[in-house]
């Protein structure tokens, strides 16, 4: 038989509701395998201890013995990336500066999956603050690659994505800027999806750029994706940027019929570097794809995507810089001691307290909101969304979908690009656009470069989650790589 | 425009930072190799074009505030979250000599 950990969240919660398991021995089959692998991967900052685990297991088994309607995700374990708060565990993102901080408060999305029945176990690795794209910049420790232990799982979700990989969770949330869910969920093999900006309210997630920050789930399958989503997604007043919009099942999308979907594939993101292996991976899954599903697939041209990733690294820095300005010392997370006065705590909390990269990108920021270089920097990146967002619009004026890889390079070795920032930059190089234009998209694995999981990434048209994930589970069914999984 | 290590040391101030020497050093490299990336934006003509700062069109997006004074639990624990504090209050370093 089948550990319980393998089923994904549909079995799990079919396996329940039918009784042919309890919540406790799923949770008990997770706790396992935690303890087998999580040695070597080291997804995890923080775990909840086991009794208060499967505390919450027996009451949902009470729950399901009384029968009683079920809430939607009962008795699924999952973890939270550690840049959303939770009043249980420490909200780390994996920096010194918040290194012991517990919020007085639990985020939106930390709300809405206690309600739908979810039983967190942990709270997942990341680089710090969000900032990077392999998780090496996590101030704690190193996450390795359930493909291969030598690599970076991607980042800046990439604990999130680990942990689903290693099948050491059902389920996961990341946060995606410039594609922290996409990118590492394409480098461990698993489906990553970063839904319109709005869609997911940002109440209690630590910011890093406001414009741009996203949550989203990482999950094994698209369907799982769709039943996580729906969990999560809807208006919440407390963050005022989040979309006054009725809630939605995703899930009765999956298994529609999606022919005669028309698809744009834009040549733009299969230059930039891409790794010949990519590309060819990438290309032999759109071309299975068309033939299979009767779907219409144009070439077409998206000619300011190349200058995204400039534009991106000028608004994410900038508004960076300001929200990090309130890690200061004084009312919550890291104080240098001795300081002897004021400025001096300031400065000396800050240069203690934050890693190489995010003080790079802090700087970075305010270099391009400083009096004169603002014109040259900061307004000129914001008029590029512009047009980046209007390729967008365009595009789907006449195109359903648009298909492209998702990540240039496959997963690459643990300290292969750290010292180079701008080459570990180019990694965001196919994310960033959807980013910027506020779109919807999310990578599936779809065949393997040198032993190691590509990801295919498929971007909808604003508040399309439905059909996004209804074409998601088509491609899916077609690439159909579910059946492998990495050695552990 | 090339960056020097008296343009980083001007950003480090504003961004409340201390840099050794070495730091310094490094940074000016790396941001003029990142610089002359985003420089490629010079390449587009942007001329009549409107700046994007938030996707969405929203306006004026208001929700009442919320009286937290009785609510002394969640006070507790914005103050126990606190590096240093007296009576209820955060306390800081001198703030004048």
């Amino acid at each position: 038989m089948m550990e319980p950990f393998e089923m994904t969240v549909a079995q799990s919660l079919l396996a329940l509701r039918e009784k042919e398991i309890s919540a406790r021995e799923l949770i008990r089959s997770y706790v396992k395998r935690i303890t087998e692998v999580e040695p070597a991967i080291r997804g995890f900052i923080s775990l909840l201890p086991e009794e208060m685990i499967l505390a919450q297991a027996e009451k949902v088994d009470k729950l399901l013995a009384s029968g009683q309607p079920v809430h939607p995700l009962a008795g699924i374990p999952f973890a939270l990336k550690d840049n959303m708060c939770t009043r249980t565990l420490a909200t780390t993102c994996a920096s010194r500066m918040l290194k012991d901080y517990i919020p007085p408060y639990d985020a939106h999305v930390t709300e809405m999956l206690d309600e739908a029945g979810g039983i967190l176990l942990g709270k997942a690795n990341m680089d710090e603050f969000a900032m990077g794209s392999s998780t090496e910049n996590s101030a704690f420790h190193v996450t390795r690659n359930p493909w291969d232990q030598n690599c970076v799982p991607g980042g800046s979700s990439g604990g999130s994505a680990a942990l689903v990989a290693a099948r050491e969770v059902a389920f996961a949330l990341g946060s995606d800027t410039g594609g922290s869910i996409r990118q590492p969920a394409a480098l461990c093999g698993v489906v990553g999806l970063k839904p319109t900006y709005g869609l997911v309210s940002r109440y209690g997630l630590v910011a890093f750029a406001s414009s741009l920050d996203q949550i989203g789930p990482l999950t094994r399958t698209v369907e799982d994706s769709a039943r996580v989503l729906e969990a999560i997604a809807g208006h919440d007043p407390r963050d005022s940027t989040s979309a006054a919009r009725k809630r939605e099942s995703y899930s009765k999308f999956i298994g529609r019929e999606v022919k005669g979907f028309k698809i744009g594939v834009p040549r733009e993101f299969f230059e930039q570097g891409i790794a010949p292996g990519v590309k060819d991976v990438v290309l032999d899954a759109i071309a299975r794809c068309a033939g299979t599903l009767g779907i219409e697939v144009d070439d077409v041209s998206m000619p300011h995507s190349p200058y995204a990733l400039s534009a991106y690294y000028i608004v994410a820095t900038a508004e960076a810089s300001s929200n990090l300005a309130r890690y200061d010392g004084v009312q919550y997370g890291f104080r240098a001691p001795n300081s002897d006065n004021l400025l001096d705590l300031y400065h000396e909390t800050r240069s203690q307290g934050f890693g190489q990269e995010v003080k790079r990108r802090v700087m970075l920021g305010t270099y391009s909101l400083s009096s004169g270089y603002y014109d040259a920097y900061y307004l000129k990146a914001l008029k590029v969304r512009t047009l980046i967002q209007r390729d967008f619009t365009e595009a789907f004026q006449e195109y359903d979908f648009i298909l492209t890889p998702t990540s240039p390079t496959v997963a690459f070795q643990i300290h292969e690009k750290i010292d180079d920032p701008l080459t570990m930059y180019l990694n965001d190089v196919y994310t960033t656009p959807a980013n910027l234009a506020g779109v919807p998209a999310i990578s599936l694995p779809c065949g393997f470069s040198d032993q190691k999981p590509v990801g295919l990434q498929v971007i909808g048209r604003p508040f399309d989650e439905g059909r996004l994930l209804q074409f998601s589970h088509a491609l899916e069914a077609v690439l159909d790589i579910q059946g492998k999984r990495p050695l552990l | 425009m090339k960056i020097t290590v008296k343009d980083v040391e001007h950003v480090a101030a504003l961004a409340r930072l201390n840099l050794s020497d070495q730091e310094k050093k490094i940074y000016t490299g790396q941001f003029n190799v990142i610089l002359e990336h985003i420089d490629r934006l010079n390449q587009l003509d942007l001329e009549g074009v409107e700046p994007t700062t938030y996707v969405q069109h929203l306006q004026n997006v208001f929700r009442s505030d919320r009286e937290i004074s009785s609510e002394k639990a969640l006070l507790r624990a914005i103050m126990q979250a606190s590096p240093d504090r007296e009576d209820g209050l955060f306390k800081v370093p001198p703030v004048m000599e």
